[in-house]
């Protein structure tokens, strides 16, 4: 495959440094040095990477501003720009990102909100699947339950946090939410049919369904979600979500 | 299961936008057919290709990727390519296009359409791409024209003459943006009437339309932007009734990326290409061609259409 030629080399390392140096050997219509034209393609790159990343993540943009979060983004794109052409993917450590800038550090929850938005885009995007028929669980024996494993629909997901993360989250996007309290929660996202839902997740809810996802059986995963677990708010909650999509008997 | 696929109409399309689902279903006229951008369409699942496979059943669908950066140096992603080449397996759409142009650096993504050298280096570069793409996809694919804010010192080529070879090398054809000619005809200083008269027109299969923005250079000397944010400009709608002479009529495409109107507004301006295509289908003018004055018109909104 042929080379890139100097300028090409040169126009396409510039285009992510914020140094303002404009390569050689472009030029406008008449021969000369290109100057701010080369700035619109490196103004363009930015702009779409923050666009995409305002998009990805409303929350985290209302809760520190547009300023802020433009700043933030300016720094993201440049340090970690996407790694493939599916923008829908672009934003995988956004969270890790923000909960290592300094002037942040006061929002202790942030990370965790761009998490939570990150994980609801994957579930938008996830493969589609019927909801198992509840019907099947109520006929089973105790025992064929308790070795039977429950498979989630690929549009599941799970957030725990220590902080009022989904509190926090509906209290910045929709109107008349109480006041967040501060308290540990854990969300569960589903998606019934093609909007993602968040949901708070009983006590030992996130372990139950992480051990389910790990392919461990039904007893195996109630053991995994400790004494304090509130098993029929879970399940009815997966059930009535159609976030299980089938059942495996052994 | 896959048929050959019918090209697409010589009818106005528009590029799709989720909001307007229900108002193209309810309401299509005069938009005859949909472009996607296949990057849009490459998830596993949920609303984006439920909704595509709904408008699949009702519109020709030309599938636009913005992502395989084919004018880069570097080897096409074999993975991305292997996702389009599922996109284009299951949907079996109308017509797959991309651009002259590149988008990764390195492995990363830039997500913007970035400008090469036209030289005999750059175009064997170009063609192998094309020749992969065409080969994995197992059709014909389109190549855009760019929009220029600047030009590389070391082309040996006009775009024109870079474009004409590329289609010979490779039997792709071609998609002919209209508005992309007029922003770099004004950023560049040269004559748009001579660039579409240069134009290699038998290997157009579609063409673009889109609104632009005005900027200014260093020298003050106007620089369009490309935005994609509003009406299609008088004069580049002047400059597609010279186009639509020479080539007769074409799927045109209508392009609104950002700050998208209600459906009326983008139904409009399909509605304004569907007259220039009646207009274009007209045999051309005795002395085969248009007047100079053309380009003459000045501002966005000024003056009837002519």
């Amino acid at each position: 495959m042929p080379e890139a030629s100097t300028t090409e080399a040169a126009f396409r390392v510039g285009l992510l440094r914020a140094d303002g140096a404009i390569p050689e050997g472009v030029t406008d219509g008449a021969g000369r040095p290109a100057g701010r034209r080369y700035d619109v393609y490196r103004n363009n790159v930015a702009v779409a990477l923050r666009e995409a990343l305002e998009t990805g993540f409303p929350a985290v943009a209302k809760l520190i501003g547009p300023e802020n979060f433009a700043r933030a983004a300016g720094l993201y794109l440049r340090r970690d720009p996407p790694e493939t052409p599916l923008m829908m993917q672009y934003g995988a450590s956004f969270a890790a990102f923000l909960e290592q800038i300094d002037a942040l550090r006061g929002i202790g929850y942030l990370g965790d909100v761009a998490r939570l938005e990150l994980a609801m885009r994957r579930s938008y995007h996830a493969a589609d699947a019927v909801p198992f028929d509840a019907g099947r669980l109520a006929a089973l024996e105790d025992s064929t339950l308790r070795a039977a494993r429950l498979i989630l629909a690929p549009s599941v997901q799970v957030v725990r946090s220590p902080w009022p993360v989904l509190s926090v989250y509906r209290y910045t996007m929709l109107p008349d939410q109480p006041k967040p309290q501060a308290r540990a929660e854990d969300v569960l996202i589903t998606r019934p049919e093609f909007d993602p839902a968040p949901h708070l997740l009983p006590q030992g809810g996130a372990a139950f369904i992480d051990a389910l996802r790990r392919g461990l059986t039904f007893g195996a995963a109630l053991t995994a979600a400790g004494a304090d677990f509130d098993l029929p708010a879970t399940l009815t909650l997966l059930l009535q979500q159609g976030a299980i999509s089938d059942l495996q008997t052994a | 299961m896959f048929d050959t696929p019918s090209p697409l109409p010589p009818l106005p399309g528009v590029g799709y936008k989720p909001q307007h689902y229900s108002a193209i279903l309810n309401d299509p006229a005069p938009v005859g057919w949909l472009e996607v951008h296949a990057e849009n369409y490459m998830g596993d699942g949920g609303r984006p290709l439920a909704q595509l496979r709904a408008l699949a059943e009702r519109f020709p669908i030309s599938v636009h990727g913005v992502g395989l950066s084919i004018g880069g140096p570097e080897r096409l992603d074999p993975d991305h390519l292997a996702r389009l080449t599922h996109l284009v397996g299951w949907l079996n759409p109308a017509s797959f296009s991309e651009h002259l142009a590149w988008s990764t650096h390195d492995s990363h993504f830039l997500n913007d359409l970035l400008p090469l050298p036209y030289t005999l280096t750059t175009l064997e570069r170009i063609c192998d791409h094309i020749d992969e793409v065409q080969e994995a996809l197992g059709r014909p694919m389109l190549l855009e024209n760019p929009s220029s804010y600047l030009a590389f010192a070391e082309s040996t080529m006009s775009e024109t003459d870079f474009l004409r070879e590329v289609t010979r090398r490779t039997g792709c054809g071609l998609l002919l943006d209209v508005n992309n000619v007029f922003v770099s005809s004004v950023n560049l200083g040269y004559s748009p009437q001579d660039y579409i008269t240069a134009f290699p027109m038998d290997a157009v299969g579609e063409i673009h339309l889109a609104g632009h923005d005005e900027d200014e250079d260093d020298f003050g000397a106007p620089l369009l932007i490309d935005s994609h944010g509003r009406e299609v400009a008088e004069p580049v709608w002047a400059l597609l009734d010279q186009v639509l002479k020479q080539s007769g009529p074409r799927p045109l495409l209508i392009e609104w990326d950002n700050d998208v109107p209600d459906w009326p507004v983008l139904a409009a301006e399909a509605q304004r290409a569907q007259a220039a295509l009646s207009q274009g289908a007209l045999p051309p003018s005795p002395s085969g061609r248009l007047p100079r004055d053309i380009f003459g018109q000045k501002k966005p909104g000024g003056g009837a259409h002519a």
